[in-house]
Formats: C-alpha cells, structure tokens, sequence
C-alpha cells in the first residue's frame, strides 16, 4: 500500500547521555528532591542511632559499665536487651516503610512526565534506568547523611550514659569478645545503613516506575497528582 | 492512487471500568491521506481523543487494526513503537505536557536526543524550531516561564524536532484565547502546506473549519459523516447567513 521504508528499531541511549538527563532532573527539582532524600535521611537516621546506640552499650557492658538506663534485669545473658531487639526490628520497620513511601510519592507525581518521554520515544528500559539513577543517587547521599547523623545522635546518648569513657571504649571496629555477642562496631554499621538506604531507595523509586513504563502511554498521562 | 498514510480497519476500544464496560470507539473506519489537514470533531466524550491515542499508538485497540504508512500498528515490536513514536508522529496535546524540568530547548532536544542525533545538530536543530514558532528570545526559559501560547509552541517546536510525517494535534488550541488560538492554528497550517505534514487534529474549535480539507464528525464512538472542504464551505456561508 505504502512506498515508505519500514519502521525501524529505537536505539538505546548511550550511558552518559541518562546520566545528563537524570542530574538535571534532580538539579531542576531540587526542593523536591531534597524532601524525597530527607525522607530517606530520616529513616537511616533512625535506624544507625537505635543500632549504633546497641552498639556501644554492647561494648561498653563488656568492659563492665553499666549504663544508667538499663538496669541488670532487662539485659540477657549476651548483653542484648529485647527491648533493644525490639526497638532495631521496630526502626528498620519505619525505615523500609518511610523510604518506600517517599519513593513511591515521588514517581507517582511523575506519571505523566514518563508518558510523554514514551510519547517522544523512550524506551521503557531508558525510563527505569533513568529513575534508577536518580533513586540510586539520592538514596546514596540521603543515607550517608542519616548515618551520619544517626551516629551523631547514638554518641550523644552514650555520652550522656557513660561520660568520657565511652571514647576509650567506642566500639568503631568490628570485635568478637570471648563470651560476648558479636559486635560490628559503628563502621559497619554507618556501612550497613548507607547499603540499605541506598537498596531501598532503588527499588522503592525503580519498582513503581518501571510499571509506569510499561503503561501505554496515553494512559500513563491520564493521571493527574 | 491516493496515497493513505493512517487507515484504521474497525478500530474498537473499550474501557473497563469493574462490571461495566465502556465503548469509546465503535468500530472505526477512516482513510487520511498524505499531506491532508483532518479535523476530527464531536461532542465531548464521542471518543475523539481515544482514536487520538490509537492512531498514535499511544495505546492499543482492544478490537481492529490501525495500518500507518502501510504497517500493522500492532505486529510492531517494542522497539519499533518507540522509534516510530521518535520519528513518525509528532504529537501537540491540549495541555501542552512539557517536561517541566527542562527549558524550552530542552524539551525540542529530547526527542532528538532519543533519535541519537549530535549535540550539535540537536542544539542547532532546535535553535532554528524555536525561532521559527516565534519563540527565538525564550529559548532557556521553563514552562512555568511561559504563558499558555507560548507552551504550545514550544510543544509544536518538540513536535516538529525528527521531521515527523504526521502531527497529531489533541485540541491544541482548547486551553488558548481566540487570537492565541489562531495563530496555533495558523502555525500548525503553515506545517502542512510548507512541509507536507499530514495534520490530524482533534477539535471543538469552528476556527480550525476553514483550514481542514476534510473533517470527521464523532458521535458514540463512530463515524457520522466526513466532510470535504467545499461542503464545510458551503456550511459555513450558510451559518454566516442566518
Ligand atoms: N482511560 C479511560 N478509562 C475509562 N473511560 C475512558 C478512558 N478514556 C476515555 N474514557 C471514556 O471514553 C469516552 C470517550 O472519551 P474521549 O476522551 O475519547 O472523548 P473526547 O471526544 O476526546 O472528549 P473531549 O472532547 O471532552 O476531549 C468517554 O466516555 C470517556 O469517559
Ligand atoms: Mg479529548
């Protein structure tokens, strides 16, 4: 019926050219990206101050402190108090929760932006990728902070309960005390959370946007936030 | 022969909405040809903007075919979609839909940006799109820079930017003022007699009579009529006498 040659195949998106788009996406909504990485700060922070706190109590009851607050019969055989248990289950609880929804939120108003980048011609995969960056970066630097903070706050509670004694004890590297529980020490833990923050952010922001990709687009613009 | 670029075969699409539902197209029967200027037009809720989004496949029927340059919309891959989305079809909505994160250039670059063109053709392509819609002086500016007119030219600016064979107008002139809206309208025709652009347009705006060839009346999801450009004449005179 035609004459005009057959439609070809899209090309991908070379790697730099994403990462551009997804920087300048993040620099341009700033503000915005600011909440969404201060609900993932939040969250790390939280959770790095129940753990880091943990920690240093493990550490310094193992070298015979004892602090204030917890009193000999809240603290089991390995120095971990269920309340303790209870309360690290409790904030990384608030934690996947927290950066899920900030994630989620976030994509859910960019619904309509993602149809029309479909509408000019991206692929679904440069849409995941796109957001997988930007997710990937925030939750990085978000995490990083909130541990930091986390820390900050675990130091000052431990400051409070043991005085300056706990610089002589802080627990920073991982130990494995001879009839103690294992300690990780703050390193790892500051570690542990950026790893989690950063994995929740993705998947939290990269799950809900890969399904918007594979929405036709028109129905993907239909969506009013 | 005439030379058919967009045809749909019985085009159905449903809605489903829980227990109920909803027959937007009823069984589309439409031939547009190579370089006409189609209004499409209807009262609100006939289905104009979902035969919009199948002849654009911006979403699938759930019954019948749409045929563009002599292809089956629907044995295309993913891929192909995305490529002919980039390069065939240019599309202009009512609400304009720019990226609000990215300038007026930024948005006219992006589809070229996805075609794989340069840098600097991309930069010098989208330079010369945005003097010619009249917006040479705004070029870094937001959307939210923009006052409505001056976003739909950049939409028509970003619709023009792979040199797409067909522009699908969604009542781009609805959000405007007359005089805004004339000249959009005026923009879009000067496409079609210049550059050959086949312009399908959804509309409730009598202004865009006078420059179609042809005009599809909607009603319940099908066809009423189809129009040529001497009867819509002939109409109009007849109007102006009352
Ligand atoms: N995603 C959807 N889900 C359910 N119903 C829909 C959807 N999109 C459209 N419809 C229904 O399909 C019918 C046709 O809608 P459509 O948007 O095509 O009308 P239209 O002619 O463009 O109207 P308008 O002039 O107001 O833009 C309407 O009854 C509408 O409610
Ligand atoms: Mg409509």
């Amino acid at each position: 019926m035609n004459q005009r040659a057959p439609i070809e195949e899209q090309i991908d998106l070379p790697f730099v050219e994403s990462l551009r788009i997804s920087f300048q996406s993040l620099k341009i909504r700033f503000g915005r990206s600011i909440i969404t990485t201060a609900g993932i700060t939040l969250g790390i922070a939280f959770l790095v101050s129940v753990w880091t706190n943990n920690e240093i109590n493990l550490a310094l009851q193992e070298s015979g402190r004892q602090s204030q607050i917890n009193t000999f019969e809240e603290t089991t055989q390995q120095g971990i108090s269920t309340k303790d248990i209870w309360l690290i289950v409790m904030s990384l609880i608030v934690c996947v929760v927290g950066i899920a929804n900030s994630m989620l939120m976030a994509v859910t108003e960019r619904f309509r932006e993602i149809g029309t980048m479909k509408c000019l011609g991206a692929l679904d995969g440069f849409v995941v990728r796109l957001f997988l960056l930007e997710s990937g970066f925030q939750g990085f630097s978000g995490a990083l902070i909130g541990a930091l903070i986390g820390t900050l706050g675990a130091i000052l509670l431990g400051l409070k309960d043991y005085g300056l004694d706990l610089f002589y004890y802080f627990p920073l590297l991982p130990a494995q005390p001879e009839d103690g529980a294992m300690q990780l020490g703050v390193i790892v833990v500051i570690l542990l959370g950026c790893i989690l923050g950063m994995i929740l952010a993705v998947i939290g922001s990269s799950f809900p946007a890969w399904r918007a990709a594979k929405l036709p687009p028109a129905e993907a613009m239909r969506t009013e936030v | 022969m005439a030379d058919i670029v967009v045809k749909t075969e019985d085009v159905v699409k449903e809605y489903r909405m829980g227990s109920n539902v909803l027959r937007a197209l009823d069984g589309i029967n439409i031939e547009i040809l190579r370089g006409e200027y189609i209004s499409l037009m209807g009262p609100s809720g006939s289905g104009k903007s979902t035969l919009f989004n199948m002849i654009g496949a911006l979403d699938r029927p759930t019954e019948g075919r749409v045929y563009i340059d002599g292809q089956n919309m629907s044995q295309l891959s993913q891929r192909q979609i995305a490529a002919f989305r980039c390069h065939r079809v240019g599309y202009i909505f009512q609400s304009y839909n720019l990226l609000h994160v990215r300038s007026a250039h930024g948005n006219v670059t992006l589809p070229m940006i996805f075609a794989g063109v340069s840098e600097r053709a991309r930069n010098e392509k989208a330079e010369k799109l945005l003097d010619m819609v009249g917006l040479g002086d705004r070029i870094y500016h937001l959307p939210d820079e923009l006052s409505g007119g001056q976003r739909q030219r950049v939409a028509i600016a970003r619709a023009l930017a792979n040199d797409p064979s067909i522009i699908l107008a969604d009542e781009p002139t609805a959000n405007l003022d007359t005089i805004t809206g004339r000249e959009i309208i005026d923009l879009i025709k000067r496409l079609n007699n210049e550059q050959g652009v086949t312009v399908i347009s959804a509309t409730h705006d009598l202004k865009m009579l006078d420059v179609s060839d042809r005009i599809v009346d909607i009603r319940d999801g099908l066809v009423e009529r189809i129009r040529n450009r001497d009867e819509i004449e002939i109409e109009v005179g007849e109007v102006g006498g009352e």
